[in-house]
């Protein structure tokens, strides 16, 4: 028999969307000095969400001016235990409207409703505990007997996890005494403006947090204003290496968290199941939206026969669909230009010669759809291994020995992730011990926790967020 | 005691060739099983889908009294209920079958005649299993001469927890031929077992040895049918079938009281071992209380009030 669910979609009055959304400066919501607007759109249908303003110079000035003013005057000044308090407050608050934040998220993005409500926001609200803990405990990060903070920090952040890289961000930067303007990025602001009601409902001083809309214009306003103090990005290598052209010369810290090439290396006494599990996670999680995917499988020749059937039927029963659908794995592609994106890169691996596979899969008629796909007979050689496809692709490579599987892991210009299974600890330590890699999973992929430290090698991008190692980026 | 192997048998089997293929098994990573289960127990089944899951849910219950207590009265009276779950609506399906103690066979097969409904009997010494292979071999033959239709039969976990898999095999061999028509479903005993290694080898040793299902618990120890462990047992079947293209049923047992534990098991049977599972041939749910909340569910679902317990016959 068909057992077909139901839909089970999640209510969208949790969330009150206003028509227009002006700048957060100074704690309050001012119209930008700019006049223009850009439309949000719900990347699953195309509809427009809200129109969101779009922050000029003159703005950028404004809003650090105003973290300037409410670092000399409140935020650096006050006890760490009492910048705890807010930070402990803040997090409250989104636990609380945790539901409306992850409707709002996945509305926004196009991610699955599962992955907003189960993922982002319970890590969004650790993060900010984690860091209010740290609060008052700075003289005992190991970072010297006084740490201080830098000032005001100008921090850029993605489209793939907007709300928790925004968490990612601000928690460190508020619990080290920093001050802090953040642009979410142009095809995901909202999630980042409701938190600024947050800021406004925790009576968080004017000035401590700013938040400015825009795009790439607006980001490198920002990142280029001579009033700030600090530079934190998560993004593209290429933007990230503009940033870091001009961050160079000045006495600006800078830290930066680019793109990614993962390998996911599944050893031929791995548990089976769970690797093939581990493997869907590791590129299929967040429609494969994620630096730090595991999107390069190497897999030991002797099991490849049997573990590619067994993950093609996997990926076979991945829901896609409706975000807003409790039961959907796999959302929409955020953007009409990243599905370009994929689509492109994916098909240079077609003409290259790799055999391409995706399930019989409907795609909605509206909003920006990619099937999950599986890339076999890839060689490094081949443009979608080297190139981050930043989409649900999988490239599917062999090994014959370990140390050709640390070779080809290691053979890229990334340095984010690496994932590695096998029943083995002694091979894994050995695997491990070899791996370039910011992060690296042992029999898992994809898990992320406020304690743990995340950043990257070579292109991947410098210094660590997360963790205690999270707070070094903001203290001086 | 020497066995001879039937037809259905695999090829002749000795100690070492089964250890070899049980410890060449994939191993199975515990914590993965569990988030796997765990991420498929957030599916969300209303509406439509959630009938289909209730009515199917009944047509799988193993309607099920295994006590001391047991009287020839309270097995009557389940059957009566096996035949027509709720007299106040007669679309409600009849479940899958009753299953009870050896002596209450030839009880249920007299109540169930005419009814469609089958007799399983938990012969073979249930539930420790603690007895000699004779003994069980005569219990069996006895339940199936009174009627039984299907044996639910405990494996020796001490044998196999000792290594002797041999052991284990012969006997579901050999009870299987008791069996002559009747299907065989073999008790793992889960809990005992403990590990997911142990579950998934158990697994493959039964079907090799010619099981037509695989049972988690008797429900007498605790765990029971846990969702990873039922995950593990239908990657058993869903494999077996990949390698072989013969289908073996998975009935979990023990612990499955609520429609949200029953439809949680069905959308692991779905996504797991697939839809061809979703049979009473083939996927059975060993339980006495969880037929009460089905009902009382499916009345919820037709006329939107939710009846009390006392709608419903208590056992």
């Amino acid at each position: 028999m068909i057992f077909e669910y139901a839909p089970a979609p999640e209510s969208r009055s949790v969330v009150t969307l206003r028509e227009t959304y002006d700048l957060f400066v100074d704690g309050e919501f001012t119209p930008a000095k700019s006049d223009e607007y850009l439309t949000s759109l719900n990347p699953a249908d195309e509809t427009e969400l809200a129109r969101v303003a779009v922050a000029g110079e003159a703005d950028v000035d404004r809003a650090v001016a105003a973290a300037r003013r409410a670092y000399d005057t409140v935020w650096s000044r006050m006890s760490g235990a009492e910048r705890g308090k807010y930070l402990f407050r803040i997090a409250r608050i989104i636990q609380e409207r945790s539901r409306e934040l992850a409707v709002l998220e996945s509305m926004d993005n196009g991610k699955p409703i599962k992955e907003t409500r189960d993922v982002d926001l319970p890590l969004v609200a650790a993060h900010f505990f984690y860091y209010a803990g740290w609060a008052d405990k700075l003289r005992h990060a190991g970072l010297g007997p006084d740490p201080r903070p830098l000032g005001v920090a100008a921090q850029v952040i993605p489209w793939n996890f907007p709300l928790l890289m925004l968490a990612w961000k601000i928690a460190p930067a508020l619990a080290t005494g920093n001050t802090v303007v953040l642009k979410p990025a142009e095809t995901t602001p909202l999630t980042a403006l409701v938190f600024a009601e947050i800021c406004q409902e925790a009576d968080l001083p004017p000035g401590v947090v700013n938040i400015l809309t825009g795009a790439g214009a607006t980001g490198r306003a920002l990142v280029e204003h001579p009033g700030t103090d600090k530079v934190a990005f998560t993004g593209s290598t290429e933007v990230g290496r503009g940033i870091a052209r001009s961050v160079a010369g000045t006495d600006k810290r800078l830290t930066l968290e680019l793109g990614g090439k993962g390998a996911n290396i599944v050893y031929d006494d791995a548990a089976i199941d769970q690797a093939v599990e581990g493997i869907v996670t590791g590129i299929f999680f967040n429609q494969g939206h994620v630096c730090c995917a595991g999107s390069r499988l190497l897999v030991q020749e002797s099991i490849a026969d049997e573990l590619l059937p067994r993950l093609k039927d996997r990926v076979a029963k991945l829901r896609l669909g409706d975000p807003l659908d409790k039961n959907t794995d796999i959302g929409a592609i955020n953007s009409a230009a990243q599905l370009e994106r994929i689509r492109e890169l994916t098909d240079s691996g077609t003409d290259e010669g790799v055999e391409r596979w995706s399930p019989p899969c409907e795609l909605p008629s509206a909003g920006y759809w990619f099937a999950p796909t599986l890339l076999t007979g890839v060689s490094q050689a081949h443009r979608v291994a080297r190139e981050e496809i930043f989409g649900p692709v999988l490239s599917v490579l062999t090994f014959r020995t370990p140390q050709e599987a640390v070779a080809k892991a290691n053979n890229t210009p990334y340095g984010l992730s690496a994932g590695v299974w096998t029943e083995k600890g002694s091979r894994m330590l050995w695997t491990a011990e070899r791996l370039r890699a910011g992060v690296i999973w042992s029999n898992t992929f994809n898990k992320f926790d406020p304690t743990s430290p995340f950043g990257g090698y070579k292109e991947s991008g410098y210094g660590r967020e997360g963790g205690r190692h999270g707070l070094e980026a903001y203290l001086g | 005691m020497p066995v001879s192997h039937t037809a259905t048998a695999p090829e002749a089997t000795t100690d070492r060739a089964l250890r070899a293929y049980l410890h060449g098994l994939p191993g199975v990573d515990e914590v993965g099983a569990r988030a796997r289960a765990q991420d498929l127990a957030t599916r969300s089944i209303k509406t439509t889908a959630k009938a289909q899951a209730i009515d199917l849910a009944i047509s799988m219950v193993d309607l099920t009294t295994l006590e001391g207590a047991d009287t020839r009265g309270k097995v009557r009276a389940l059957c009566a209920k096996a035949a027509l779950p709720d007299p106040a609506d007669r679309t409600v399906p009849r479940v899958g079958a009753v299953c009870v103690y050896p002596d209450m066979v030839a009880t249920a097969v007299e109540a169930l005649r005419g009814t469609g409904v089958g007799v399983a009997s938990v012969a073979t010494a249930f539930p420790a299993g603690r007895a000699p292979l004779e003994v069980k071999l005569a219990d069996t033959r006895r339940a199936v001469a009174d009627g039984a239709a299907e044996i639910d039969m405990v494996i020796d976990r001490g044998a196999f927890l000792s290594g002797d898999y041999l052991k284990v095999h012969d006997e579901i061999v050999a009870v299987k031929e008791a069996c002559g028509p009747a299907h065989l479903k073999v008790i793992l005993e889960t809990g005992e077992l403990v590990t997911y290694d142990n579950v998934r080898r158990a697994s493959h040793l039964a079907i090799r040895a010619g099981a037509d299902f695989i049972k988690t618990s008797t429900g007498k120890v605790a765990p029971a049918a846990t969702p990873p462990v039922v995950l593990v047992m239908l990657e058993a079947v869903r494999d077996h079938y990949a390698a072989t293209g013969a289908r073996v049923g998975v009935k979990p047992a023990g612990g499955i009281r609520t429609t949200k534990d029953a439809i949680r098991q069905l959308v692991l049977v779905n996504e797991i071992a697939g839809p061809a599972w979703l049979t009473p041939d083939l996927f059975r749910i060993g339980a006495s209380s969880l037929l009460n909340d089905l009902l009382m569910q499916r009345t919820r679902l037709t006329t939107g009030t939710y009846p009390g317990p006392d709608y419903y016959t208590q056992d």
